[in-house]
């Protein structure tokens, strides 16, 4: 058993603390400064004393229940889909080429930020958005958009397609990393000899390891599912919007009294969530059951069923696949469009009128998306690489507990204590300038940024170090000399992850910077409500190509620098 | 206990719950060969990371290590001097042949270049200075990985079953230059291995852990 290498370096040995410290601080602040309010306490006008008036007031709001019900059920239904999406997806197609070439095509699509791909799906599926124009008048005999309210539907079915459409990717990536660690291929195969349906053998054999190494995404993708705004901002029903709407208005009302019920309603939304995700955990134990009663059955599943199955988890992950790419093409199309008169499936006139007016805010606000990006993923790097050598040094992986801590503020709903850090900055008067942000955003980079960089950095071979050790590198040079270049990579990787998140961050831009702040995701989302789509194309193409280039690069810069050395060229 | 060599006084690993798993006792001279056989899992490697400073802090390891007379027990890996060659050659992927082999040289030697090219050369690898290591076969990989050591000048060498992914042609030159080399260094070796032909080849003592 060859183990550690080195001394950790006294220098890593702050890392964690700083990086919990950074994850659980602003939480706990935020947690505080929406409790506090909920009850009475830190009032604009001074007048403290615990009362339950914001909780009246609330409730007393006309759509709340529905609000909460919408909440839940477009989270829960979205959540569901992309799973089911993604389980038969790897089921039926996992080893064939059909598979490799859905993994190309659904990987780029990790980088589009939400507000991206729902301003796209608004675009395609709109009464006058590109579906109908394609199909019309040809199918639909439509030679005007035709009154139909597709968008913002009161059910929120366009919410949960938007959901799906960005979550099933998310998933099917969480799953290809986990699928190698429990060796999916030779369970898979035993099944397929023993003559088992491959859907079947796949939910009986391979589901249940693979669900216990995602499940902490899982929750994740849950809780934003239902507590989002970016995406319900611009597919979501309006009257009543879902919860998180709900606090987001009063939250940013130049009424100050209104944050009161928001932050009541933000408890509200913590709770959903926590409700929710023990609903969830009731239908885990369920389908554990089923999965038990099949395998005593050894019913084989092969045949018709089979076929169905294997082909709805095709056709799911396609058409996430062509929503999200085909969304961005009609953005792309909309910022060069002259003049585009429905049904033309077609701009009759192309021009750069669009670019030319709005290109250089539009290149203005991009470069300070990027600084700020790249100076919290920087930050978040860091400190990981910092938790990573540690790790190395005590010789034993993060516990679960520390698992726990970095998926905190990925499953607790960002609007429940997001309102909350607000407030309480602006009571203290530190709700200035870049630095609340970029704190802010750390927040949720820092756990993207870790699970990036983990499993490359965890697998090189420490055979290495124990080489630069016997050959008198001390831990520094064994940072900057073996472990950096050789994951040189993974680590550019784990860069452009922290940055993609870092560029779609609504709302804790929104808040930390009190408005102040404009990033491409809070100027594509303000321009929504405006109508005009030319100019939306052209914040949004802005806004996806913005949150794609660093995995442009990430890509390109190891083949640069490492063109000469075959050995490094396999990730 | 002697003053010259590699000393392993009554070392004893066990895991950090009390159990044991290895022990033992070994004096080996310079340009003396000890090789270590047993079936796998009875810890001869866990033995060369205690030796190296890297054991896992889920092993306990008592005994004393000494080499020419220091005490190695306490000391970081980095100052142990204590070469180790394992059977992947892990040369860094990220570094060409010549920066691999000059990866052991001492910071602030004089003519670095020149050190590398006659390393090098004494391998049978002249002119192999920019070529991407990837591009070696086995055996080629083998030496240079044997010079890297050498080149950082160790006071002891271990070897890890270093022979084991040759070719069977290749196993016997391998054996020989890496013997020879270290005798020449004046190099105490402790030898980990499955091959009774590698103890063989060593000519030294054998030892043999219990399972």
């Amino acid at each position: 058993m060859l183990a550690t290498d080195l001394s950790p370096g006294k220098q890593w040995g702050l890392a964690p603390t700083l990086t919990i410290a950074l994850l659980l601080g602003p939480i706990a602040a935020g947690l505080l400064g929406t409790i506090l309010p909920a009850f009475g306490g830190m009032r604009p006008d001074g007048q403290n004393g615990f009362s339950f008036d914001p909780w009246t007031r609330l409730w007393a709001e006309p759509g709340v229940g529905q609000a909460l019900w919408l909440s839940f059920k477009t989270g829960f239904l979205s959540t569901l889909g992309a799973l089911i999406g993604c389980f038969l997806l790897i089921a039926g197609w996992q080893g064939t080429r059909v598979f490799s070439r859905l993994e190309a095509l659904l990987s780029p699509l990790l980088s589009v930020p939400h507000a991206a791909a729902a301003l796209g799906l608004a675009f395609l599926i709109a009464p006058s958005g590109w579906i109908a124009r394609l199909i019309s008048p040809g199918l639909t005999g439509w030679t005007r958009p035709p009154d139909v309210l597709i968008l913002q539907d009161p059910g929120g079915w366009s919410l949960i397609a938007g959901l799906m459409i960005k979550e099933l990717p998310f998933l099917l990536l969480m799953s290809l990393a986990a699928l190698p660690q429990i060796k999916s291929a030779e369970r898979m195969r035993v099944t397929q000899v023993l003559g088992y349906g491959r859907v079947r053998g796949w939910f009986l054999a391979v589901m249940p390891a693979l669900y216990t190494q995602i499940r902490l995404p899982i929750y994740a993708v849950l809780a934003y599912a239902m507590s989002n705004v970016d995406v319900a901002m611009v597919l979501g029903p309006s009257r009543p919007p879902t919860l998180s709407m709900f606090i987001l208005r009063w939250m940013t009302d130049p009424d100050l009294t209104l944050r009161a019920p928001a932050a009541a309603a933000a408890l509200v939304q913590l709770g959903l969530v926590a409700a929710a995700i023990m609903v969830w955990r009731g239908g885990e134990k369920a389908v554990a059951a089923l999965i038990n009663r099949g395998v005593e059955s050894g019913t084989r599943g092969m045949g018709l069923r089979d076929t169905a199955l294997t082909t709805i988890g095709l056709v799911l992950s396609l058409t996430a696949g062509i929503a999200v790419f085909g969304g961005l093409i009609s953005q792309l199309i909309w910022s060069f469009a002259g003049r585009w008169r429905f049904p033309d499936a077609l701009p009759s006139s192309f021009s750069l009128m669009s670019w030319e007016r709005h290109g250089p805010d539009a290149v203005e606000v991009t470069l300070i998306t990027l600084a700020l990006a790249f100076v919290t993923a920087l930050i978040a790097l860091v400190l990981v690489i910092g938790c990573l050598n540690t790790e190395l040094g005590a010789g034993r992986k993060m516990n679960r507990t520390g698992m726990v801590i970095l998926y905190l503020p990925l499953i607790l709903p960002q609007i429940a204590f997001l309102p909350g850090l607000q407030i309480l900055m602006i009571q203290i008067g530190a709700a200035q300038g870049i630095f609340p942000v970029v704190l802010t955003h750390l927040v949720f980079v820092l756990p993207y940024v870790f699970l990036a960089l983990a499993g490359p950095y965890r697998a090189l071979d420490r055979r290495y170090a124990t080489i630069g050790a016997a050959m008198g590198l001390g831990a520094v040079g064994m940072l900057w000399r073996i472990r950096l270049p050789m994951l040189l990579a993974p680590i550019l990787t784990a860069l452009a992850v922290g940055m993609a998140v870092s560029v779609g961050q609504y709302l804790a831009t929104l808040l930390a910077s009190g408005g102040r702040l404009n990033t491409l995701t809070t100027e594509a989302l303000a321009l929504f409500s405006g109508g005009d789509r030319r100019a939306i194309g052209v914040w949004t193409i802005a806004l996806a190509f913005t949150a794609w280039l660093p995995f442009l690069l990430a890509l390109m810069i190891p083949r640069i620098v490492y063109r000469n050395k075959s050995g490094l060229r396999h990730d | 206990m002697i003053e010259d060599g590699l000393s392993l006084d009554q070392l004893s690993i066990s895991h950090a719950d009390g159990k044991g798993l290895v022990q033992l006792s070994a004096d080996i001279a310079p340009r003396e060969v000890l090789s270590l056989m047993g079936p796998s899992g009875v810890g001869k490697s866990t033995i060369l990371a205690a030796i190296t400073g890297t054991l896992s802090p889920a092993f306990r390891l008592e005994g004393r290590i000494t080499l020419n007379g220091r005490v190695l027990n306490a000391l970081p890996p980095q100052k142990r001097r204590v070469g180790i060659l394992f059977q992947d050659h892990l040369l860094f992927p990220h570094l060409s042949v010549g920066q691999n082999v000059g990866f052991g040289l001492p910071p602030r030697t004089p003519d670095r270049a020149a050190r590398i090219q006659a390393a090098l050369s004494e391998i049978g690898l002249d002119g192999f200075e920019a070529r991407d290591p990837e591009t070696l076969s086995g055996g080629q990989r083998a030496r240079v990985a044997l010079m890297r050591m050498l080149l950082a000048e160790p006071d002891a060498l271990l070897l890890d079953e270093p022979f084991s992914r040759l070719d069977v042609g290749l196993r016997d030159r391998m054996r020989e230059l890496v013997f020879t080399r270290a005798r020449a260094a004046r190099l105490p070796v402790l030898l980990v291995t499955h091959d009774i032909a590698d103890a063989e080849a060593a000519g030294g003592r054998v030892v043999n852990l219990p399972e």
